[in-house]
């Protein structure tokens, strides 16, 4: 992709380099000559290891983005923020009640958020960050829950957090504390796993294991197909 | 955004809307004729990359000498040894445990909390964070016969004719009869799955399935799964201990030929240190950065068939390594995101694959190597795709319709990682199709197993994509989900047993290190590689050529 490219130079940690327009900050990088340990990770949005600060040219603003993720322009000033050294409560998710007394027990940092919103204007998820906290400090886990549901943990948030707090560690104990023991439940699946349990499919199945290969191709490609 | 003469093309996609909305309303997904078994057989044997001449090619060393496998594969199966086993005192072992994990994917950690929930002591070693995987990239979907209408008999069917009848049916029967099992399992761990009002799992279809059975968590599936995980990892610190940023380069044998421990290498300072273990599961994942067939890829930065490798120094059997999957939605446009997975979702939740000229060429739910063939066909034999600015060609993913099928608010609510993933690039997959094309997705073959995650070698379980035999030789969507967590805990639970029950350990050795080389050695061919090559080189060569001491962890040529 590099060939008969316009050329932009930007900063790598306060070394200047061209590379091409058009570039991800991790293209940029790699191109540059680095090559990537820390600060990379799946490459396409879904793992957080790339949180990256930069700056634009013109701008005095430090500005938060995942580097697989963020183009690069010219003049930009770019440094990498591989690790958070953040503290990570540990708990025993079966001991613990959904409601406001865990949050308090577990994360108290939650309720010194000032609400100035540094958190969400960092989130390169678009995640309106302050107000799942203050969901939190509400005691209102299943709007914790579903508004961190796609924070994945890059950590620009508690970077920034005056009160210290660290966001993402708080939204994966309300993700759970919902999923486990507020989101609806359905007798269905108990039943099946019981089913399952007392053998009602085994002979079914060892038919089909015991199929020729012709017989088995012909069971499957006459299956009666249920869908919507 | 797109350019103008792409748009041209949209154009007729929207002209054609009406009709195929009008058919799909009528129909389901039902639009276009489903493709015979001779069908299926001929686009496969015509257009699927694994057909191509030179993709495949005979290994001429180790447990699966003489077999043909994919030629990437082959090579990489011919190449030195990272380490010279002189250079190591067994005696002065850095770190012992019951059981170690291998890689930190969904099917690492969940193998780790059976373990440690079994009592044993368990140690992860991993190449980059906890986590760090392919495991935290899926967006679609995970199997599971949970629902009233549907039975593990039906999704055995499926996924044994998915896999064309080549899958190892007593892994098929695990897979399929632990599902129910393990999604209950996950929910009281606290992974949200998508719901029906009255707390019914919400389910969709996906390619090749015969029932509804998709669970899922939004399009962030794998994190929802993943992250839940790893948090429970971290809650155990007294009986989960894990290195980061350190990968295997060779596993240990004793003197009996068991698997008794690691070597691993810290990506950082450069240290090499040994494990002892009583039992060890491999769970590396799989190699989409191998870039076989120079296919752009869905993997994260780590997928280059370590596991693979280790197992095969030691003389773990290989299984369908023949076989890789070309996922049909790769994003061909912009050109940041090329080769990122459009998660098949999209064709589950209505989306339907057309050509330049907006119509229909295949019906939308084939199984995904056939699906991939067809869409390779239609740019390449028939023309019909649209070429991009950098000369990449793809075929349209109409995302607007679905919208259009299931109301309003349906693409915001369901896929709000795609919408923001195209939304960076000014493209707005509600108003706009995605441009797409078969993407290096996922290894469907690996180390055989059992039906107790064992192989050929005592003490080595493997779960997960570096496992093969479940699959056949094409894995369907969200069966490699329900794959980690199935394998996974039967891994922990198997390979804990065994380190409970006792095993005696004999003396360490690299010896095999020494016997496998001279064996490759002796074939006198030009050997070019060092593996596990451990991440790739994305370095350009007027760079490199500059860097005359740095040392190259991608060695793949
Ligand atoms: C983008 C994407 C979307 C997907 N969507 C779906 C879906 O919707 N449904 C579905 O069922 N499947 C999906 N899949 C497939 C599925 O997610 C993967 O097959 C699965 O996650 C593999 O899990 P794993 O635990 O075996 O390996 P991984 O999750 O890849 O984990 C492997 C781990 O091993 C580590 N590792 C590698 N080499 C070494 C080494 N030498 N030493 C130590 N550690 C090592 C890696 O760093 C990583 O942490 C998708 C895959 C991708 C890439
Ligand atoms: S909430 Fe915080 S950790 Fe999560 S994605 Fe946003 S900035 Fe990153
Ligand atoms: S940055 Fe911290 S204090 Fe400010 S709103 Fe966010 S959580 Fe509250």
């Amino acid at each position: 992709m590099t060939e008969n490219r316009m050329m932009v130079r930007v900063q790598i940690m306060g070394e200047s380099y061209e590379v091409p327009e058009g570039s991800t900050i991790i293209m940029a990088m790699e191109y540059a000559g680095y090559q990537l340990k820390r600060g990379i990770g799946c490459r396409e949005g879904f793992c957080g290891a790339c949180a990256t600060l930069y700056r634009e040219k013109n701008d005095y603003k430090i500005k938060g983005g995942l580097a697989c993720q963020t183009v690069v322009n010219d003049g930009m000033v770019i440094a990498q923020i591989p690790f958070v050294p953040a503290e990570k409560p540990v708990y025993d998710i079966n001991e613990l009640t959904p409601d406001i007394n865990t949050i308090k027990a577990i994360f108290p940092t939650v309720f010194r958020c000032v609400a100035c919103n540094t958190c969400t204007k960092a989130c390169p998820q678009d995640i309106e960050v302050m107000d799942y906290i203050q969901a939190l400090k509400r005691g209102n886990i299943e709007r914790a829950a579903d508004l961190s549901f796609d924070c994945i943990r890059c950590g620009l948030c508690a970077l920034r957090c005056p009160a210290e707090i660290v966001q993402y560690n708080a939204a994966i104990l309300a993700q759970r504390l919902y999923g486990k023991y507020l989101s609806k439940k359905n007798p269905q699946l108990d039943k099946r796993v019981k089913e399952i349990e007392d053998g009602k499919y085994i002979e079914e199945i060892n038919e089909l294991m015991d199929m020729d290969r012709e017989k088995l191709t012909e069971t499957y490609y006459n299956r009666e197909i249920k869908i919507s | 955004m797109y350019p103008d003469y792409m748009l041209e093309s949209i154009k007729k996609v929207e002209e054609t809307r009406p009709g195929r909305l009008e058919k799909s309303k009528k129909y389901g997904k039902e639009v276009f004729p489903h493709m015979t078994d001779k069908e299926r057989g001929e686009v496969l044997s015509k257009f699927h990359p694994d057909y191509k001449e030179g993709a495949r090619k005979e290994v001429r060393v180790g447990p699966n000498k003489g077999e043909i496998l994919t030629t990437e594969i082959s090579d990489l199966l011919e190449s030195y040894s990272r380490i010279n086993p002189k250079d190591f005192n067994l005696d002065k072992i850095d770190y012992e445990t019951d059981v170690l994990v291998i890689g930190a994917g969904s099917a690492g950690m969940a193998s780790a909390l059976v373990a440690a929930k079994n009592g044993s002591n368990v140690l992860i070693v991993t190449k980059l964070r906890l986590g760090d995987s392919n495991s935290m990239m899926a967006e679609g979907g995970i199997q599971a016969a949970d629902q009233r209408d549907d039975s593990p008999t039906m999704h055995y069917l499926d996924v044994i004719g998915g896999g064309h009848f080549d899958n190892k049916p007593e892994l098929v029967h695990a897979l399929v009869s632990d599902g129910p099992e393990s999604i209950k399992w996950l929910e009281e761990l606290g992974v949200i799955f998508d719901k029906n009002p009255d707390g019914s799992m919400l389910v969709k279809s996906g390619g090749g399935t015969s029932r509804n059975r998709m669970h899922s968590c939004r399009d962030y599936t794998g994190a929802g799964i993943c992250r839940v995980l790893r948090d429970e990892v971290y809650n155990l610190p007294d009986k989960i201990k894990y290195i980061e940023y350190s990968p295997v380069v060779e596993l240990i044998l004793d003197d009996n030929g068991q698997a008794v421990g690691a070597v691993i290498y810290h990506l950082e300072t450069k240290q090499y240190s040994i494990i002892k273990a009583k039992s060890i599961i491999m769970s590396t994942g799989g190699f989409g950065r191998l870039h076989i067939r120079g296919f752009e890829t869905t993997n994260h930065y780590g997928a280059t068939a370590d596991g693979i490798i280790l197992g095969y120094r030691v003389g773990a059997k290989l299984l369908f390594m023949d076989s890789v999957q070309y996922h049909p939605t790769g994003a061909v446009y912009p050109e940041q995101i090329v080769g990122f997975l459009c998660t098949e979702k999209i064709r589950a939740l209505g989306a339907q694959p057309v050509n330049a000229d907006g119509e229909l060429f295949v019906y939308a739910m084939e199984p995904r190597d056939v699906e991939a063939s067809a869409f390779i066909r239609e740019c390449t034999e028939w023309k019909n795709g649209i070429t991009t600015p950098s000369g990449l060609c793809g075929i349209w993913l109409d995302s607007p319709l679905i919208d259009q099928i299931e109301g309003q608010g349906t693409i915001d609510k369901n896929l709000p990682g795609m919408v923001r993933q195209f939304g960076r690039f000014d493209i707005d997959i509600r108003k706009y199709p995605m441009l797409v094309y078969p993407t290096l997705h996922y290894q469907n073959g690996g180390i055989e197993i059992n039906d107790k995650c064992e192989t050929n070698i005592p003490g080595l379980y493997v779960a997960g994509e570096t496992s093969g035999g479940v699959h056949g030789r094409n894995r369907l969507m969200g069966n490699s989900q329900l794959d980690l967590i199935v394998f996974g805990r039967r891994a922990g639970l198997n390979a804990s047993k065994r380190a409970n029950n006792g095993v005696k350990i004999g003396k360490l050795s690299l010896e095999h290190i020494y016997d496998y080389e001279k064996e490759v050695a002796d074939l006198d061919i030009n050997r070019k590689k060092i593996a596990p090559i451990l991440l790739p080189d994305y370095i350009p060569e007027h760079v490199k050529q500059k860097q005359i001491t740095a040392e190259y962890f991608g060695t793949l040529i």
